[in-house]
């Protein structure tokens, strides 16, 4: 068992490294300063952290308007609420503007897990992005997490990183350079592509392993940025293994799954399958629980490839 | 006072002019709206209220002004063009095929702050662009201008709570209190009223005055801040559709097109009325 690491402990220290070389750098959050851990941001800048209470939508416009100013704010809350009760700002006040303006979900997707459906965020990458203008970023570890913070603060416009709070083992080395649109191919292979991102990456690395059990070499790729999508990691692994399976902490109507089936489907058909959650809403359980309820599992994956890669059923 | 209030009133009525002969020739835009704020805007950018410079529209210590009631697109267009932002001939590529003068305000234009036009925007973007010169103590001030039934959406209330708690005194809230939203009458759909006690509860510094008097909307303006501390909400008392009588106070020109003959008589009476 392999060391756990919440990603969100590297966004905020990435984000307060950022800030004090930057003065530009403000943070917002929905009374959520423990659950987005930016405590110590709070002591460390206390003029630079904006609580602005449980008003999602003041929150993000506020953020706009600090951009306006000349601020790069990076607005930290959980994505449930960051998303959907702010999603008109999100895409008016931060996309078709132009603000820069960074949006940190964080506990997303099963995260709370009984906490219930109002808690769950596994919409989010379906609707920021089907916005114009967003960048959207799933980083998978800490590595990458603490990486994208940096690209985020140093792109301009808007972005929107997905943090977990589950924990994540760590699947990039020390010399990764993680770059917006760019995927990271974490195994080669060439008889099925994993295609995954955030908290499915670790998974879908457990399944090559499984899979190389059974005689199958599987590509591993971790595409981190989901918008704008490395289309050509993702032509040549249609065209190099002929079959990909991708897997997302998501609904899969409009998410990643999509995202990389869009690529495929438009200039290399390969046959595809997509893991993620089906379109209901969970029910009671914790993340773990719900993970293996919905197929997010090494052996779902596995199974998935097999299917693909044998054109039947799993053995 | 750097106008003569005198002025300021002839010139309001060129841009309203302007702006009907414009929503004529487009086919669109929204009459009523526009003319109620025609003075507001003009003391604002005419007036010498903003200290924004149209050479140099995007100044870091500019003051900001965000049309929080975007689809008055075709007023702060008017607007901007008379104060010298772009050239006043662009007007007439109003909401044509890939003009830039899109039916709401976007950024490409310049002296747009915001792409707005989905309501209640414009307040919490406000809110932050004030707490943005406060953090760097800088002078300039953010000016908002609202509708009145855009006061409905909920998003404006948690700005008006936030913007006092941070004590922004820089920040400036205008509603256009035409008491006239899309279908109907404000008061008979959800009523705003009390409306200055609600501004004053949520911490507010609040003016109330004629939306029309020129003198006084200047005079108004260079009393800010009204107190220490305190965001400023100038209740704006306007008529929809004012200047022009057969338009005044009607739901009906929320976004009713001028005909021919409706404008020929329009910018008479207009004409008429500076002289």
């Amino acid at each position: 068992m392999s060391t756990l690491f919440d990603c969100r402990i590297a966004f905020a220290a990435a984000l307060e490294d950022i800030a004090r070389q930057d003065p530009r750098i403000v943070a917002l959050c929905n009374d959520s300063v423990s659950s987005t851990k930016l405590s110590h941001f709070a002591e460390a800048f206390p003029d630079r952290l904006f609580n602005v209470g449980i008003a999602e939508q003041n929150m993000v416009g506020m953020a706009a308007g600090l951009a306006n100013g000349g601020k790069i704010p990076f607005v930290a809350a959980a994505a449930c609420f960051l998303t959907a009760r702010a999603l008109e700002q999100i895409k008016a006040d931060l996309a078709y503007t132009g603000s820069n303006v960074k949006l940190c979900g964080v506990s997303t997707g099963l995260a709370y897990g009984p906490l219930g459906g109002t808690h769950h965020a596994i919409e989010d990458i379906a609707w920021l992005r089907a916005i114009a203008d967003m960048t959207v970023i799933v980083p998978a570890d800490p590595v990458e997490t603490e990486q994208a913070v940096r690209a985020a603060a140093a792109f301009v416009g808007p972005v929107y990183l997905r943090l977990s709070r589950m924990g994540v083992p760590v699947v990039h080395d020390a010399d990764y350079r993680f770059e917006i649109g760019k995927a990271a191919r974490l195994r080669d292979g060439t008889d099925v592509t994993l295609v995954a991102c955030g908290t499915l990456v670790p998974r879908a690395l457990a399944a090559a392993k499984l899979l190389e059990a059974d005689g199958v070499q599987a590509r591993v790729l971790n595409i981190a940025t989901v918008k704008p999508i490395d289309r050509q990691a993702i032509v040549e692994a249609a065209v190099e293994t002929g079959a990909i399976v991708t897997a997302e902490e998501h609904t899969v109507y409009g998410g990643f799954g999509s995202a990389v089936a869009e690529v495929v489907a438009t200039t290399h058909p390969v046959s595809t399958r997509i893991l993620g959650v089906p379109g209901v809403f969970a029910p009671t359980g914790s993340s773990e629980f719900l993970f293996e309820h919905f197929g997010l599992t090494p052996r779902s994956i596995r199974r998935a490839a097999l299917e693909l890669v044998r054109g039947g059923g799993a053995p | 006072m750097s106008i003569d209030p005198q002025i300021l009133r002839r010139r309001a009525n060129d841009i309203r002019r302007r702006n009907l002969a414009m929503i004529h020739e487009a086919g669109g835009g929204h009459t009523g709206g526009d003319l109620s704020a025609a003075d507001i805007l003009a003391a604002l950018y005419l007036g010498g209220v903003l200290n924004v410079n149209p050479e140099d529209p995007r100044a870091p210590d500019r003051d900001r002004f965000f049309m929080s009631k975007g689809h008055c697109s075709g007023l702060l267009y008017t607007t901007l063009a008379s104060t010298g932002f772009f050239p006043e001939d662009e007007l007439a590529t109003f909401m044509q095929p890939l003009s830039r003068l899109n039916g709401h305000p976007n950024v490409h234009v310049p002296g747009v702050e915001a792409n707005t036009g989905a309501l209640g925007h414009g307040l919490p973007v406000a809110t932050g662009a004030a707490l943005a010169a406060k953090m760097d103590g800088a002078p300039w001030r953010a000016f908002v201008l609202t509708g009145d039934g855009e006061l409905q959406e909920g998003s404006n209330w948690e700005a008006a709570m936030a913007a006092s708690q941070y004590r922004l005194d820089n920040l400036i809230l205008i509603v256009d209190r035409n008491r006239i939203q899309m279908v109907d009458r404000t008061e008979r759909i959800v009523g705003l009223e009390p409306l200055a006690d609600k501004w004053r509860a949520f911490g507010w510094s609040v003016h109330e005055i004629d939306g029309h008097d020129h003198a006084q909307i200047l005079d108004t303006f260079a009393a800010l801040p009204f107190e220490e501390g305190r965001p400023n909400c100038v209740i704006a008392h306007t008529t929809k559709g004012k200047g022009v009588s057969f338009i005044e106070d009607r739901a009906g020109w929320h976004h009713r097109v001028p005909t021919e003959k409706e404008l020929t008589a329009a910018l008479e009476e207009l004409e008429e009325a500076v002289e």
